[in-house]
């Protein structure tokens, strides 16, 4: 990737680490073993926490031994819904999922008490000594089902919109009936996508420590140590100044440590407040996919229309999400879906009717792209019927529409700063050589039977931050600290999980003060150190972290200048690789100098930033304005030879084309493209769970098929076109979660380029491709 | 029961309940907290160490079963404060990211290297297969072996001349 520094015409010019390919600071501690994730903490007389669960669907509990297992040699403390001291309660967006359940179950797995064991070895004993008794109901497992008037009840009166409707959303713009009726073209399909496990490396897992004053110490793996505070200070019934939660190094999140960490927090700081011990809490593999969020499974319903020339004209999109027995984050994963449906293309009218229904299952949540993959491999599947009914190339088609600066989103969001939508197209077409490619692989496909041959392409867009779902979370703290031997220690609210983060985030402050990556230590993320920074989600960390830093170097920056000017007796100074300098001569200053000068006479060396990012002119009434105040962008391009014999699909190639604004560092960002395009492939071909009366059948990695290098294609050309956000630091935006929303609809359009015919649900397994082909013949 | 065994290099006569794991005893006992558990049935190769040189899935392996033998863990192939080359390469290369499995790549990459010096990419991809990686999509990780096999069959020579 081409550097540009210092080019005059760039309204953020960098001079320091911002745009290298840095090597990650937390790397040395992960490949030496040192780093420590929350199962290699090991608190002095820790007691182990075993968490009982619901083994029925749904029912009520009308009896159990907890008595007797209170009285067992080494059980510390059984606790139910009746011992929580604060409110029994988990919050996410609704207060409607309880700590623990009080007798009423709704899904396989809901937690009824918790169990304090002395010796873990003990404690893997304990749940052959539990006995609960159940009175078993009919459960409610479909989401359409669950909807009509006679279904029993799942949701909660007081948090649901009628029945068991958690949620219904729309957006109605010019008038979409009538332009399906006028309009030449029209296709239609219903798509379905099942459960997504986030398959995070480390499992769930956290420490609870008994803190002075009468607190809690929690640390543990997760993204959002903000959430896990107040959910810990609502159920413990303590103020937040009492509860310091401190994220360790994170195994992975990808959304699924969102909101689920808030819920192991809770009950290991209910048992060690109960027994005044430290207790550690860890899932193993089977629990942590049985009960833990996942990506809402949908039904989702488009209309597409257009003219002759394949210019669209309207899309009429129905969505269902099936939310499970909570809503956790269910409001604004659907609200994703919503603001998504039309995709990264103009529309000028556009009806979206997007629900999140209760079912008696486990409750899903965040996952990278939070409700968009859903709508999107329906709206990009949608385009391909299209094309075929035009007669015109899939690209050439997207090209027509693809929203450009200047052009409207289906809220009629003005896009003006930072579209890059065109320009990732243009570049994946390029560097997949697609025309050549397309002409190749006909020539193929018409002379061999055995093997079919297939391009796809899939174009998204993804509002960065939380938007105007959720306005009050768009903000960051920070913390910079110079010391008095010249290294900065700083400090931010959002996490690193796996992602990257923290480099980034260092070169930034590194780049903000002028010195070195190496000169630069940002501490564990600990919420007693900077104000509440909002979730580390919607791929907003580096926007908002980053911003925040920078505005505190900004406000420490200053004081350095005047003590370096006094020392170097010149007007105005400059800092550039650790060096104060003259801008009016030659001399310098190291800043280790001069923050030795600051600390001998007292003056304050740190200082605090802040960053909020408001939308403007947002109406909930109607679903008109400004949803995010950014956009990410991406194309996509993947090739596949599908056996037509066995049905297998085999990816040759996956080209991944991203606008995030400038890249911060190309080496991680890489990563990220590679890793999020690879859990995209295995949404499109291979990751699913069985489920049978609301019960996971095989909650495991032996039947849940995450993609394996041999999976994944090693020809993945990446690249960035950098469509630059001013109000970004350094002119960055969102990046995490795209990747993954690209890729799918990329390879499920490969495949039916490859074998002539449409798949509409997930995964596309050998046996699904194998019917479509031979169903297409 | 009694045991007798090395763990990176060092030998111990030890008393272990044999339905101890590995896994276990390696983390508890002797705080070598790089050997990851992360799906506790043989799916994910997390836990990988090497006994005798050849890679094992300690999540599966009962303490009688290295009675006599040489355990080798992440821990066990750093020199001081040298870094190992596959260490250095998974640095250099963007091979980590949230770095869970990363001791669990690096252990079986060894093993590869120490059978074949020059292992081509498909080689290394087929010879990782068994290691569930959720952040790389595992080009990054090829390229690490890939660099640190160069690496030290540049060493070889090296010393060889």
């Amino acid at each position: 990737m081409e550097r540009r520094r210092d080019d005059s015409n760039d309204e953020v010019s960098v001079k320091g680490p911002v745009g290298e390919g840095s090597r990650r600071v937390d790397a040395r501690d992960k490949v030496t073993g040192d780093a420590q994730f929350a199962a290699d903490i090991f608190p002095s007389g820790a007691l182990t926490a075993v968490v009982v669960r619901s083994t029925v669907t749904r029912g009520r509990v009308v009896d159990d031994n907890f008595e007797e297992l209170r009285e067992m040699e080494g059980v510390e403390a059984v606790l139910t819904a009746e011992d929580v001291p604060g409110e029994n309660v988990v919050p996410v967006i609704e207060d409607d999922q309880p700590a623990l359940a009080e007798s009423t179950v709704r899904y396989d797995g809901e937690p009824i008490a918790l169990i304090a064991v002395r010796g873990r070895r003990q404690a893997d004993q304990i749940g052959d000594l539990i006995e609960v008794e159940y009175e078993e109901e009919e459960p409610v497992l479909d989401p359409q089902k669950s909807l009509q008037e006679n279904s029993p009840e799942v949701a909660q009166p007081e948090f649901s919109e009628g029945g068991n409707l958690f949620t219904r959303l729309e957006i109605d713009k010019g008038d979409v009936d009538r332009a399906i009726e006028d309009s030449p073209v029209v296709v239609e399909g219903e798509y379905e996508t099942g459960y997504q496990e986030h398959a995070y490396m480390e499992p769930q897992g956290v420490v609870a420590l008994p803190a002075p004053h009468g607190g809690i110490e929690i640390r543990g793996t997760m993204q959002c140590p903000y959430y896990v505070r107040n959910a810990v200070s609502r159920v413990l019934g303590l103020s937040l100044n009492r509860i310091k939660v401190v994220q360790v190094a994170t195994g992975g999140a990808f959304g699924g440590k969102e909101d689920v960490p808030s819920q192991l927090s809770a009950y290991a700081a209910l048992l060690s407040h109960a027994t005044n011990e430290p207790v550690k809490l860890i899932y193993d593999r089977r629990e942590d996919i049985k009960v833990t969020s996942k990506r809402h499974p949908s039904t989702v319903r488009y209309v597409t229309a257009a003219d002759r020339d394949g210019n669209l004209t309207g899309v009429k999109v129905g969505i269902y999400l099936d939310s499970g027995a909570y809503q956790t984050l269910s409001p604004a994963v659907l609200w994703r879906s919503l603001v998504h449906a039309t995709g990264p293309y103009n529309v000028p009218n556009v009806k979206v009717v997007a629900r999140s229904v209760a079912t008696n299952k486990v409750p899903n949540g965040a996952f990278r792209g939070f409700g968009s993959p859903q709508v999107i491999f329906p709206y990009e599947s949608q385009l391909e019927l299209l094309a075929e009914e035009v007669g015109i190339d899939q690209v050439e088609l997207r090209k027509k529409n693809i929203l450009r600066p200047g052009d409207v989103t289906a809220t009629n969001q003005r896009l003006e700063k930072s579209v890059g939508a065109a320009q990732t197209l243009e570049r994946a077409e390029e560097l997949s050589g697609w025309t050549e490619t397309k002409r190749e692989y006909s020539e193929w496909n018409s002379r061999h039977e055995n093997v079919k041959k297939g391009i796809g392409v899939s174009s998204v867009m993804y509002g960065v931050g939380m938007g105007a779902s959720a306005p009050i979370l768009d903000k960051a703290g920070a913390y910079v600290k110079l010391e008095s031997d010249g290294s900065l220690t700083f400090a931010v609210g959002n996490t690193e999980m796996g992602q990257g983060a923290e480099t980034v985030l260092s070169q930034i402050a590194a780049e903000a003060l002028g010195v070195r990556l190496e000169d630069v230590n940002m501490t564990e993320v600990d919420t007693s150190r900077v104000p509440d920074s909002g979730p580390t989600v919607a791929s907003r960390a580096t926007t908002m972290s980053g911003n925040a830093i920078v505005n505190a170097v900004n406000n420490l920056k200053p004081r350095i200048e005047r003590v370096a000017k006094e020392i170097l007796g010149c007007e105005s100074v400059s800092i550039e690789d650790g060096q104060i300098v003259c801008e009016d001569g030659d001399e310098s200053v190291d800043l280790d100098e001069v923050a030795g000068e600051m600390w001998l006479n007292n003056v304050d060396m740190a200082a605090e930033g802040w960053a909020e990012k408001g939308v403007k002119d947002w109406d909930p009434e109607t679903a008109r304005g400004d949803a995010y105040f950014v956009f990410s962008y991406a194309t996509h391009i993947t090739k596949v030879e599908v056996d037509t014999v066995t049905g297998k699909v085999n990816l040759t190639q996956h080209v991944a084309v991203h606008d995030s604004g400038r890249i911060i560092n190309p080496t991680t960002a890489a990563g990220q493209v590679e890793g999020g395009a690879a859990q995209g492939i295995g949404f499109a071909l291979s990751e699913d769970l069985a489920m049978e009366g609301g019960k996971f059948l095989d909650p495991d990695f032996t039947n849940y098929l995450v993609p394996t290098s041999m999976d994944i294609p090693d020809d993945m050309i990446v690249d960035f076109v950098e469509a630059e956000y001013p109000e970004g630091p350094y002119g960055a935006k969102g990046l995490g979660e795209v990747p993954l929303m690209a890729s799918h609809g990329a390879v499920i359009n490969a495949i039916s380029d490859a074998i002539r015919a449409r798949i509409y649900s997930y995964p596309a397994t050998p046996e699904k491709v194998l019917k479509a082909y031979l169903d297409g013949e | 029961m009694e045991l007798e065994f090395t763990v990176n290099g060092r030998e111990y006569v030890q008393d272990v309940p044999p339905d101890t794991r590995l896994i276990d005893f390696l983390r508890e006992d002797l705080n070598l907290t790089s050997v990851k558990e992360g799906c506790g049935v043989g799916e994910c190769g997390s836990c990988t160490v090497l006994v005798d040189g050849k890679s094992i899935l300690s999540c599966l392996t009962y303490m009688p079963e290295i009675d006599g033998k040489e355990v080798l863990t992440l821990e066990g192939i750093t020199d001081g404060d040298e870094l190992h080359p596959l260490q250095q390469a998974f640095i250099d290369t963007g091979g980590v990211q949230c770095g869970f499995c990363t001791p669990g790549f690096i252990m079986v990459a060894l093993e590869l290297l120490n059978e074949n010096p020059d292992p081509t990419r498909d080689e290394i991809r087929k010879w990782i297969e068994g290691n569930i990686c959720r952040c790389t999509g595992y080009r990054k990780i090829v390229d690490a072996i890939e660099l640190a096999a160069r690496w030290m069959r540049e060493g070889q020579e090296a010393v060889e001349a």
